[in-house]
């Protein structure tokens, strides 16, 4: 069974420390435990969450999933909201009565009837059926917490970078806490390392396509700069003719290279920084393979984003494989006889 | 002394299948300021003969001495910096960089040489006076006529202070007014300046204005005649 930690009034007023760290863009507090949800047809195992709705909000976009009933939106009393597919489980629906049995503080089972007022559709399907949501207040009465006490605080900072370092720091401000074991501090990807995996497989991936692209973009130099010479053939044997080194005529023709290269490569930088801040502006929606996705926890809906890191990461490689491509051609140029290319024909 | 001389020169293609002996056992001297013209019918030899003389190709035996120094045995990058600093080229098709205006073209050659700025500015001015394209100084070649291209090559080839000239049929590709525009301004460069031209034409208004007539046959100097 989950640990349950129980956080003490002075501890509260941490968060306010927490929300004050750079780069945190919203903190709320949450009771989680685990619970039993059944219905008049069916029960199952569930971890409930006894949230503050104005301050889940500002973490979760779960109120936007909601494909029946509302967020909490009632009048009525003890109103739970649960998954769609934890919903098809139990055979509820909105105003459906459900029972949860859960453990108090003191270690007593105790009994609370909610009615469901929301049913939720998220992307991740294991979500949906292991998720449901009351209020803290109601949750905490139900397992005898004391007001403002809490057992999680859930942190969503501006950026993924910061994940590291925000969470050194929230460390530093509960040391002691966790050093009596009473709190521990987890990051994203170490709540699901799954995620943590695919996301670093992703980056992988990407690297061995950027390999691909780059041999192809070898083999476009190497053609374009092969016919770039070939038709100055004639140039280039004159500039010989006339006393060009052929250290002048190769760094000519790689310096070439490298501009049209750079030319190329920074209008297609361009062009992907306009593409990804659109994208990242309207999302792209891959519903078409929404399933697959969903099922190990991705949204359907991406919204695209690249560092800047990436961009002269990317122009330094470009760079790299034109110094390289450039090569073979300019080998090619101070081959070529002066007295025979100067003969050559147009 | 001569400033150009070549001993029994040698040149055979293809020494393997068909040997072409395409110039045979040639020995010539030619003084300073010299206007000599090497002609022949065609496949005789001139352009074998005057890539020889200026080292853009090797010869099978025989050697070539210019000032002196005989080039058939300098290696391939002393050969290069040999050229830029002792011979110009004129080509049959003019051959100037397509991107750069007459002035940039002329330019290069002396900023190969490692020429200062100032000096290559009053030089290039020099130069397009002399070829009468003043006002064309920041056209591109090909906002020039062929004869205009060709007095832009003909200044290049003069930009680099190169002891002689070589020039393989100059003015296959002009027109008769522009080949005479062409020829005046070569031979007033030779009376004026001591500028020794070498070329080869086919051309018969271009042979009646040479100083020094020298007649190739199947690779072998048949002729050497001093006009007038
Ligand atoms: N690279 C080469 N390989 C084989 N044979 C060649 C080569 N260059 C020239 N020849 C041959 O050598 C001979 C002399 O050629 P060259 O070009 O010197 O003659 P030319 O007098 O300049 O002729 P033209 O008046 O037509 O320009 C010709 O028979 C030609 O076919
Ligand atoms: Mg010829």
């Amino acid at each position: 069974m989950m640990k349950l930690f129980i956080l003490s009034n002075l501890q509260l007023k941490k968060i306010n420390e927490i929300k004050s760290i750079p780069n945190v863009k919203a903190v709320t507090s949450r009771i989680k435990s685990m619970a039993m949800i059944s219905s008049a047809n069916s029960g199952t195992g569930v971890t409930i969450n006894g949230i503050d709705t104005t301050g889940e909000k500002s973490i979760s976009d779960l109120y936007t999933k909601l494909i029946d009933g509302s967020y909490f939106d009632t009048k009525l009393k003890y109103p739970i909201v649960i998954g769609s597919k934890l919903a098809e489980k139990l055979k509820v629906k909105v105003k459906s009565k459900v029972v949860i049995t859960i453990q108090d503080v003191n270690g007593n089972i105790t009994y609370g009837a909610f009615k469901v007022v929301g049913i939720f559709k998220t992307f991740d399907t294991m979500f949906d059926q292991a998720n449901v949501f009351v209020l803290g207040n109601d949750l905490a009465n139900l397992i005898s917490f004391d007001e403002n006490q809490t057992s999680e605080i859930a942190v969503l900072l501006t950026h993924n970078d910061f994940t590291d370092s925000v969470a050194a720091k929230i460390k530093n401000l509960f040391r002691s806490e966790i050093k009596n074991g009473n709190l521990v501090v987890r990051t994203w990807n170490e709540i699901n390392p799954i995620l943590k995996m695919l996301n670093e497989m992703t980056v992988q991936f990407t690297m061995i396509f950027v390999v691909i692209i780059l041999v192809a973009l070898s083999f476009g130099i190497i053609n374009t700069m092969l016919m770039a010479i070939m038709e100055r053939v004639r140039e280039i044997g004159m500039l010989m003719a006339i006393g060009m080194s052929k250290a002048k005529v190769f760094l000519m023709i790689m310096l070439e290279t490298i501009f049209l290269s750079l030319t190329g490569g920074v209008l297609g930088l361009f062009i992907s920084w306009i593409i990804i801040s659109i994208t990242n502006f309207t999302g792209i929606n891959l519903s078409s393979v929404a399933e697959g996705l969903n099922s190990i926890g991705y949204s359907s809906f991406i919204r695209p984003e690249l560092g800047i890191f990436f961009y002269f990461f990317i122009a330094s490689l470009v760079i790299l494989t034109a110094m390289f491509a450039s090569i073979f051609p300019a080998r090619k140029a101070l081959k070529l006889k002066p007295s025979e290319a100067i003969r050559q024909d147009v | 002394m001569s400033i150009i001389k070549t001993k029994e020169l040698n040149k055979i293609y293809d020494v393997e299948t068909i040997p072409v002996h395409a110039v045979n056992n040639v020995s010539l001297e030619f003084e300073e300021g010299e206007f000599t013209a090497i002609i022949g019918p065609s496949g005789c030899g001139k352009t074998t003969l005057l890539n020889l003389i200026g080292g853009l190709d090797t010869p099978t035996s025989g050697e070539v001495f210019i000032n002196g120094t005989n080039i058939t045995k300098l290696n391939s990058r002393e050969i290069i910096d040999f050229r830029l600093r002792n011979i110009g080229f004129v080509f049959q098709a003019y051959n100037l960089v397509p991107v750069l205006t007459a002035k940039e073209n002329v330019e290069f050659i002396m900023q190969l040489q490692g020429i200062s700025k100032e000096n290559r500015e009053s030089r290039v001015l020099q130069l397009f006076d002399q070829i009468g394209l003043k006002d064309k100084l920041n056209n591109r070649p090909g906002k020039l006529s062929g004869g205009q291209q060709q007095r832009v090559a003909v200044a290049r080839a003069l930009a680099s202070k190169p002891k002689f000239i070589l020039a393989d049929e100059p003015t296959a590709n002009l027109d008769s007014k522009s080949t005479s525009n062409l020829l005046d301004i070569m031979l007033k460069l030779n009376e004026v300046e001591n500028t020794t031209f070498i070329f080869s034409t086919h051309d018969s208004r271009v042979i009646k204005r040479a100083r020094r007539l020298i007649t190739l046959e199947d690779g072998k100097v048949v002729k050497d005649d001093i006009v007038k």
